[in-house]
C-alpha cells in the first residue's frame, strides 16, 4: 500500500494559497469551511463564557447591561447562523456526499466555492458590526425594539446574516441536484446511506426556508430606515415579524439537527456491525420532520395571546412532529439489539447524542403543552431545552462525525484515549451546565437577564461550573486533532473496518475520489453479507470488506 | 444551601396547582421513557458488546409491526397530553365574567398600574385574595411580557394592541413580577412584585390614596402623575387621584368627543351608551364585537372600522393620547352602560 507521502491526495495536490482559495474540490471546500466555522465557534464560545461568568453572581458586576445584552445577542447569532447551520452540511456534507454516492464532486463545484465566499462575506460583515459597537436585540431581532428603539448596529449585522443565508441556499441547491443526478449506477434511493437521506431533507429545508428569513431581514432593514411594516405607530404589526422570522427559524432548527441525526445513523451501524434497524422508517422520518417542521412555527408565539385557536393548531402539530423523532430514537436503540457493539470514541459521541437528544426532545413536549408554556415560555426552561437539542444533539453529532471521518479526511488516526476523555467531559459538562437551567426556568427565572434575584444563584453557579468542564471538553479535540496531523498513525483506507463507499478510498482520498465509477449492488450496512462473503473477522484490519 | 433549593414557585393562584400537576406528570412520564430507553441501551451495549465470540451483528432488518406500535402508542399519548394542556390553557386564558379589572401599562423599564378607583402604583401590584383579577395591558414602546411565576401565567404586552391576563390569588404574600420579553438595556430591572392582601386590607389600601412624598422618596412607589404625554392627574375627592372613569370623563370633554358622540340620535358619530360588549355593524357589512381592542382601535385609527350609517369623519387621536388615557376613555365609555351578554368575552 502506497504511503501517503508518495500518493497524490486532495491535500497535497497543490500547495499554493491560490490552489486552496480557488479550489473547486469539494473536499478542500470542506476544509475551508471547517476552519471558518471553528473560528466562529471560538467567538461564540467566548461570548458564552462571558455570559456564564457574569451569571455566577446575582448582581451585574462583571459587564455593563449593554455589554451583556450584546454578548448574548452575538452568542446566538454566531452560534446559529455562522456555526450550527453550516456545520455538518458544509463540512461533512460537502466531503462525503460525492464519496457516498460514487461521484467525482458535487453537481456545481464552482457554486460550492462561491457558497464559501458568500459565507465569509456575511461572517466578516457581522464581525465588523460587532467590532464597531455590536448588537443588543437578541438573535431573534424582535420588532419594534430592533427596528425603532435599539441604538446599536442593526442594519450591519442583519446584512451579514442576510448574505450568509445565500450560502445555505446555494449549498442546499447543490446537494439536491447532486443527490438526484450523480448517483453511481445501481445506487437506487433505497440503497443510499442514511446520511444522504438526512442531507437531502436538510437541503430541502435550506432551499425553501432561508429565502423567507432573507426577506424578513430585508423588511426589518427597511423598517430601520423608516418604513412601518412592523411599527404599530404607523399601523404596522410587530407580531408579523415574529411569524415571518419563525417561519424560517423553526425549520432552521431542523437544518441543525437532521444532519446530526444522519451522522448518528452512520455511526451506529458501523460500531454495532449490524444493519440499521428500520432503514425505511428512518429515511421517511427525515422527510416527515422536514415537512411537518414547516407547520409548527407558531409555538414560538404562544404567549403573544393573539388567537387561541391558532395556538391550539400549532400545539397539536408540534406534538405531531415529535413522533418521527421518537421513531428515529427507537430505531437507533433497537440497532444495538444483537449487535456487536464496540465503544470507540465516535460511538461514545453517538451514545451521548442519544441521551441528550432524548432529554432535549422530551422537554420540547413540555413546551408544546399550551397550559404549561404560559408559565415556562421566555424562561431558562426554554434555554435549557434548545441547548439540549442544539448542543447536546447537533454539536455531539458534529463531534461524532468529525471523529468518525477524521481518518478519511486527514489520513491520520487521532489518539483514542484523549478522545474518549473529551466525549465524557463534554457529556458531563453539558449536563452540569444545562440541567440546572430547567429547574431555574420552572422556578421563574426569565431568560436574557443580566442580573437576577439571589434565590436563583445556586442553580446559576452549578450551571457555570458545568460550563467550565464543557469548555475543557471542547478544547481537547483541537489539540489532539492537530497533534494527529503530524504524529498520528497513517489511517489506511478503512481504519474502522466498516462498510461504506467512502471507506473503499484512500485516506485522504485522491482529488478525483474514484479511479473508476463504482457499481452498487447491495443495500447499505450489509454486515451479514460481509460476514458471509469474507468471514466474521472481515473488517478487522482488512480493507476488502468495505464494499460488498 | 441545598436544603433551601425548591423546585417550584409558590402555588399562589387557582390554576397553579394544575399547571404543576401537568408538569410533574410530564416529568414522570418523560423520565420513565428516557430511563427506559437509556437503560435498554446500557443493557444491550453490555450484553452485545464485541467479543471474539460476537464479531458481527445479527441479520435483522427491522420490524414493521414494532414501528407501527412505537409510532401509534406515542402518538396517542401525546394527543392525550395535548388535550389536557389545551383544556388548562382555556382555563388560564379566559377570565371569569365577574373579574375585577386593573389597567397595566408597560414601558421601558417599568410597569405602571392603575386600579379602577384611581389608585396608582409602579412595579408593585396589589390585589385582593380570592377574587378573579383581569389585567388589561398596553405597551408604550416595545414588546414586554407581564410574568408572575407564582400564578403560572404571563402575557406578552405588544405595542399597538391590548393584552389581557387574569388570575385569582389563593395565598397572601408578596410574589415576583418579571418582564419576560427582552426589551432593551434595563430589561433585568423591569421587575417588581405582586402583593396579595386579605379583602379588608386591600379595600383599606385602595382608599389610602396615591403614595405620599415619603413613599416616593423611599422608592416604594412611583410618581402619581401621568405618563409621557404630560397628562395631569385629575384630583378627585379628598386629594386622591381620579379614577380612570373620572379621568376618562374629563378627557371626553377636553378632546371634544362629546361634540359628535352625543347621547341622542342625529349626532355625527354613534351613540356610545351600551356599545361596549355589543355587536356593531360596520359600513362594510361585517359585524364585530365591540371589545376593548375595538374601542381602542376606534379612538386611535377610527377609519379602520366605520360604523354603518355614519360618515368616515372621525379624526384620529393616534399620537395625542397615551395608552393610559385611552384606557381611561374606555373605562368612561363602559361606565355609560355596557352590553351584559358579552361581558365574558372582554
Amino acid at each position: 500500500m502506497e504511503s501517503n507521502e508518495r500518493r497524490v491526495t486532495y491535500l497535497n495536490a497543490g500547495h499554493t494559497v491560490k490552489s486552496w482559495l480557488l479550489t473547486v474540490d469539494h473536499k478542500r471546500i470542506c476544509i475551508l469551511y471547517m476552519i471558518s466555522i471553528t473560528v466562529m465557534f471560538v467567538i461564540g464560545g467566548l461570548m458564552a463564557s462571558a455570559i456564564r461568568a457574569e451569571l455566577l453572581t446575582p448582581a451585574g458586576d462583571l459587564l455593563s447591561s449593554d455589554t451583556y445584552n450584546k454578548a448574548f445577542t452575538l452568542h446566538g447569532i454566531v452560534m446559529v447562523f455562522f456555526f450550527l447551520i453550516p456545520s455538518i452540511p458544509a463540512t461533512m456534507g460537502n466531503f462525503l456526499i460525492p464519496l457516498m454516492i460514487g461521484a467525482k464532486d458535487v453537481a456545481f463545484p464552482k457554486i460550492n466555492l462561491l457558497s464559501w465566499y458568500v459565507y465569509l462575506t456575511g461572517a466578516t460583515i457581522a464581525l465588523v458590526a460587532t467590532a464597531t459597537g455590536g448588537l443588543d436585540t437578541g438573535w431573534t431581532l424582535y420588532t419594534p425594539y430592533s427596528t425603532a428603539y435599539a441604538t446599536t448596529n442593526v442594519v450591519l449585522p442583519a446584512t451579514g446574516i442576510f448574505i450568509t443565508g445565500f450560502s445555505s441556499i446555494l449549498t442546499g441547491f447543490n446537494f439536491i441536484v447532486t443527490i438526484h443526478k450523480m448517483r453511481a449506477p445501481g445506487l437506487t434511493w433505497f440503497r443510499l446511506p442514511l446520511f444522504i437521506w438526512a442531507m437531502y431533507a436538510t437541503s430541502l429545508v435550506m432551499v425553501l426556508g432561508t429565502p423567507v428569513v432573507a426577506i424578513t431581514i430585508l423588511m426589518a432593514i427597511l423598517d430601520r430606515c423608516g418604513f412601518g411594516i412592523f411599527d404599530p405607530t404607523a399601523g404596522g404589526d410587530p407580531v408579523l415579524f415574529q411569524h415571518l422570522f419563525w417561519f424560517y427559524s423553526h425549520p432552521a432548527v431542523y437544518i441543525m439537527i437532521l444532519p446530526a441525526m444522519g451522522v448518528i445513523s452512520e455511526i451506529i451501524p458501523a460500531f454495532t456491525r449490524k444493519k440499521i434497524f428500520g432503514y425505511g422508517f428512518i429515511a421517511a422520518s427525515s422527510l416527515a420532520i422536514a415537512i411537518i417542521g414547516f407547520l409548527v412555527w407558531g409555538h414560538h408565539l404562544f404567549t403573544t395571546t393573539q388567537s387561541m385557536y391558532a395556538a391550539v393548531v400549532f400545539s397539536v402539530l408540534t406534538f405531531a412532529v415529535a413522533v418521527p423523532s421518537a421513531v428515529k430514537t427507537f430505531n437507533w436503540a433497537a440497532t444495538l439489539y444483537k449487535g456487536s457493539v464496540s465503544f470507540e470514541s465516535p460511538m461514545i459521541f453517538a451514545l451521548g447524542f442519544m441521551g441528550l437528544f432524548l432529554i432535549g426532545g422530551l422537554t420540547g413536549l413540555f413546551l408544546a403543552i399550551l397550559g404549561l408554556d404560559m408559565h415556562v415560555q421566555d424562561t431558562y426552561f426554554v434555554v435549557a431545552h434548545f441547548h439540549y437539542i442544539m448542543v447536546g444533539g447537533a454539536i455531539m453529532g458534529y463531534m461524532g462525525g468529525l471523529h468518525y471521518w477524521w481518518p478519511k479526511i486527514s489520513g491520520r488516526i487521532y489518539p483514542e484515549l484523549p478522545a474518549k476523555a473529551a466525549a465524557l467531559l463534554i457529556f458531563v459538562g453539558f449536563n452540569g451546565t444545562f440541567f440546572p437551567q430547567f429547574i431555574a426556568g420552572y422556578l421563574g427565572m426569565p431568560r436574557r437577564y443580566h442580573y437576577y434575584p439571589p434565590e436563583y444563584q445556586v442553580l446559576n453557579v452549578l450551571s457555570t461550573m458545568g460550563a467550565g468542564i464543557l469548555a475543557v471538553g471542547y478544547m481537547l479535540p483541537f489539540f489532539y486533532f492537530m497533534w494527529s496531523l503530524r504524529h498520528g498513525e497513517e489511517a489506511g483506507k478503512n481504519p474502522w473496518g466498516v462498510l461504506g463507499l467512502e471507506w473503499t478510498l484512500d485516506s485522504p482520498p485522491h482529488p478525483h475520489n474514484f479511479h473508476e465509477t463504482p457499481i452498487i449492488t447491495s443495500e447499505p450496512y450489509d454486515y451479514p453479507e460481509m460476514a458471509r462473503e469474507f468471514g466474521e473477522h472481515a473488517g478487522h484490519g482488512t480493507v476488502e470488506a468495505a464494499h460488498v | 444551601m441545598f436544603l433551601q433549593l425548591s423546585l417550584f414557585p409558590p402555588q399562589a393562584s387557582t390554576n397553579a396547582a394544575e399547571v404543576d400537576l401537568i408538569y410533574v406528570m410530564m416529568v414522570l412520564l418523560c423520565g420513565a421513557v428516557a430511563f427506559a430507553v437509556i437503560a435498554a441501551m446500557i443493557y444491550m451495549g453490555i450484553k452485545y458488546r464485541r467479543t471474539p465470540e460476537n464479531l458481527v451483528g445479527a441479520d435483522i432488518h427491522g420490524s414493521t409491526a414494532l414501528e407501527i406500535v412505537w409510532s401509534i402508542i406515542p402518538f396517542f399519548i401525546v394527543m392525550g397530553i395535548f388535550a389536557w394542556g389545551t383544556s388548562l390553557y382555556f382555563k388560564l386564558e379566559i377570565p371569569p365574567a365577574n373579574s375585577m379589572e386593573i389597567f397595566v401599562t408597560g414601558k421601558q423599564w417599568m410597569w405602571k398600574i392603575q386600579h379602577m378607583n384611581g389608585r396608582r402604583e409602579i412595579n408593585n401590584l396589589h390585589v385582593p385574595i380570592g377574587r378573579p383579577v383581569k389585567l388589561t395591558m398596553a405597551s408604550e414602546d416595545v414588546i414586554h411580557s407581564f410574568y408572575v411565576p407564582a400564578f403560572r401565567v404571563k402575557a406578552d404586552v405588544v405595542p399597538g394592541r391590548y393584552a389581557t391576563m387574569w388570575f385569582e390569588a389563593t395565598q397572601t404574600g408578596t410574589f415576583h413580577l418579571f418582564c419576560a420579553e427582552y426589551c432593551g438595556t434595563e430589561h433585568s430591572r423591569m421587575i417588581g412584585s405582586v402583593t396579595v392582601m386579605d379583602a379588608a386590607d386591600y379595600e383599606a389600601w385602595l382608599t389610602t390614596g396615591n403614595p405620599s412624598p415619603v413613599e416616593i422618596a423611599a422608592g416604594t412607589a412611583g410618581p402619581a402623575s401621568g405618563s409621557a404625554g404630560g397628562a395631569s392627574v385629575v384630583q378627585g375627592a379628598a386629594g386622591a387621584a381620579a379614577s380612570p372613569v373620572q379621568a376618562g370623563a374629563a378627557l371626553f370633554q377636553e378632546k371634544a368627543c362629546a361634540t359628535c358622540h352625543i347621547t341622542t340620535p342625529g349626532g355625527i358619530g354613534p351613540i356610545l351608551v351600551g356599545v361596549p360588549g355589543s355587536e356593531v355593524e360596520l359600513a362594510s357589512g361585517d359585524k364585530v364585537l365591540a371589545d376593548d381592542a375595538y374601542l381602542r382601535e376606534s379612538i386611535l385609527t377610527p377609519l379602520a372600522k366605520v360604523v354603518k350609517g355614519y360618515p368616515p369623519a372621525m379624526p384620529t387621536f393616534g399620537g395625542q393620547l397615551t395608552e393610559e388615557q385611552v384606557m381611561s376613555l374606555i373605562a368612561y365609555i363602559k361606565s355609560l352602560g355596557t352590553s351584559q351578554s358579552a361581558q365574558a368575552h372582554q
